[in-house]
């Protein structure tokens, strides 16, 4: 049963279409990779999907509510972690996962409990009140998707979820990912192919704004006759290298 | 709901951070005292009354002010280039939510700062009354438009150019034409024609004419200051609007 529908979703800046003309499916449940170079149109993707910016075309139903005419329930069933640690630097843990909690709607009872279930499952409960800026990296990083997590989505935008991480904190990371497949619908969006092999069911492949593939690893490196993903990747992407 | 809970997270970043505490709440009293001292060293037989508790008090509330913008705008700015707003934005948060969950917690910190330095002003001389109610009251117009000036620049400006615009510009050109640190009745000319078609000298003014009891003269005053208030607020809500539009992201 697919969670998001995506039929015709264009987003033009002027001159420059960001993103082109996107049809696409996605499954309940699935971990769903949106990779390109930077500037592809990843982000504009979420951007639109997630309602934060309007698309100049196209449409996107999500969960049975569509992004255009429906844009407040599509933002009370997802959420999102931005490119960016998106935390509130002088709040506690518990206090940020708190605020958002309560910005969706639990009360402060849930709230705190939400909260702690969250900073568990995070590895984040041995510092929950600590404020949020004195964290490392990594920690802020999962501070942050537990964030998003903690209102109960049905559908996650994960926006370049490991950027800038050292490779411990990766694959932290990833773990706590791996953790929310086939319960919560996560489009994901990343350069690092080797986080799309080891998170993803299935990949689309964005270059200049249009998708150019979208499959298994298995099934684009078929498509493209390559041994491994990078090269299906490099292939795709040949005209922007 | 939301609005309340937005607010208490804005007031917590903004208490959180011991400049801010300095600006907000210590600055005030460091002016009160210093223009204490000035007038106790101007001699009696010179009947200079510029510094005077009674002309000191009501600009120097009304210049603490100032710094609200400083913090409004930091906080937007802030939240908007480290993605936080991005993530609220993608919330079941309205426009209202975000106008209000700034400026509330700011006005009761106004609230707050004049009360400590009218206070602080009683201990050094200015009588108690019912006028000095009247004067907080009066200066929270002022506040407004320096929150809004500053949520006008925290949505369209990054955290380091609100602090060169709020901080050091706003706070010198309010300061200098108010008539906090100079007499600009005595000097006239130019620099109070400045002054008058400006808000902070009106600002003053009425404050003052709250604290000696002259009621029939604060309306004047804080009209030109109502004006200001209103459309620069205004201007702020349009700008954030179109920045949670996100139409030129």
């Amino acid at each position: 049963m697919s969670a998001i529908t995506i039929t015709n979703l264009t987003k033009k800046y002027g001159a420059l279409t960001a993103v082109d003309n996107l049809n696409l499916t996605i499954d309940k449940g699935e971990l769903f990779a949106l990779l390109g170079m930077n500037g592809a149109g990843k982000t504009t993707t979420i951007k639109m999907l997630s309602c934060l910016i309007k698309p100049t075309y196209g449409d996107a139903v999500l969960l049975g509510d569509s992004i255009n005419g429906n844009s407040n329930a599509v933002k009370q069933k997802s959420n999102m972690s931005p490119q960016e640690t998106a935390v509130a630097p002088n709040l506690t843990v518990l206090e940020n996962l708190e605020l958002i909690a309560g910005i969706y709607g639990q009360n402060a009872e849930t709230s705190r409990k939400s909260a702690k279930e969250m900073s568990s499952q995070f590895g984040l409960y041995d510092v929950l009140s600590k404020k949020a800026k004195t964290l490392s990296g990594g920690m802020q990083r999962r501070l942050s998707i537990a964030m998003a997590l903690i209102s109960n989505p049905q559908i996650l935008f994960l926006d370049e979820p490991t950027l800038g991480l050292d490779v411990l904190a990766r694959r932290k990371l990833w773990a706590s990912i791996k953790q929310l497949k086939n319960k919560v619908t996560i489009i994901l969006t990343t350069h690092y192919l080797e986080e799309v092999e080891a998170l993803s069911d299935r990949i689309g492949v964005m270059t200049k704004g249009n998708l150019t593939a979208v499959g298994t690893m298995a099934e684009l490196t078929a498509q493209m006759g390559t041994a491994n993903l990078e090269d299906a990747f490099v292939a795709l992407s040949g005209d922007e290298l | 709901m939301k609005i309340f809970l937005f607010a208490k997270r804005n007031a917590k970043e903004i208490l959180r951070d011991p400049i801010n505490l300095f600006f907000g709440m210590g600055f005030p009293l460091v002016l009160l005292f210093l223009f204490s001292v000035i007038n106790s060293a101007i001699p009696v037989e010179a009947n200079n009354t510029t510094f005077s508790i009674e002309n000191t008090a009501p600009g120097i509330a009304t210049f603490g002010t100032a710094f609200f913008a400083l913090f409004s705008g930091m906080l937007l700015a802030k939240d908007r280039t480290t993605s936080f707003l991005m993530r609220l934005f993608a919330s079941p948060m309205s426009a209202l939510d975000f106008i209000l969950g700034y400026t509330l917690p700011l006005l009761v910190m106004a609230a707050v700062q004049e009360i400590i330095t009218f206070l602080a002003a009683a201990l050094l001389g200015l009588p108690l009354s019912v006028n000095i109610l009247l004067a907080i009251l009066i200066v929270h117009p002022i506040a407004i438009l320096f929150i809004g000036l500053g949520l006008l620049c925290g949505s369209i400006l990054n955290d380091k150019a609100v602090g060169g615009i709020c901080g050091a510009l706003l706070t010198n050109i309010a300061g200098w034409f108010s008539g906090v640190f100079i007499p600009l009745d005595l000097i006239g000319g130019v620099l109070k024609q400045i002054a008058g078609v400006l808000p902070f000298y009106h600002s003053v003014e009425a404050a003052k004419e709250a604290i000696i009891g002259n009621y029939a003269g604060i309306m004047p005053h804080l009209a030109v200051v109502f004006v200001y208030a209103v459309i620069f607020y205004a201007l702020a809500v349009l700008a954030f609007r179109h920045k949670m539009r996100g139409d030129e992201a």
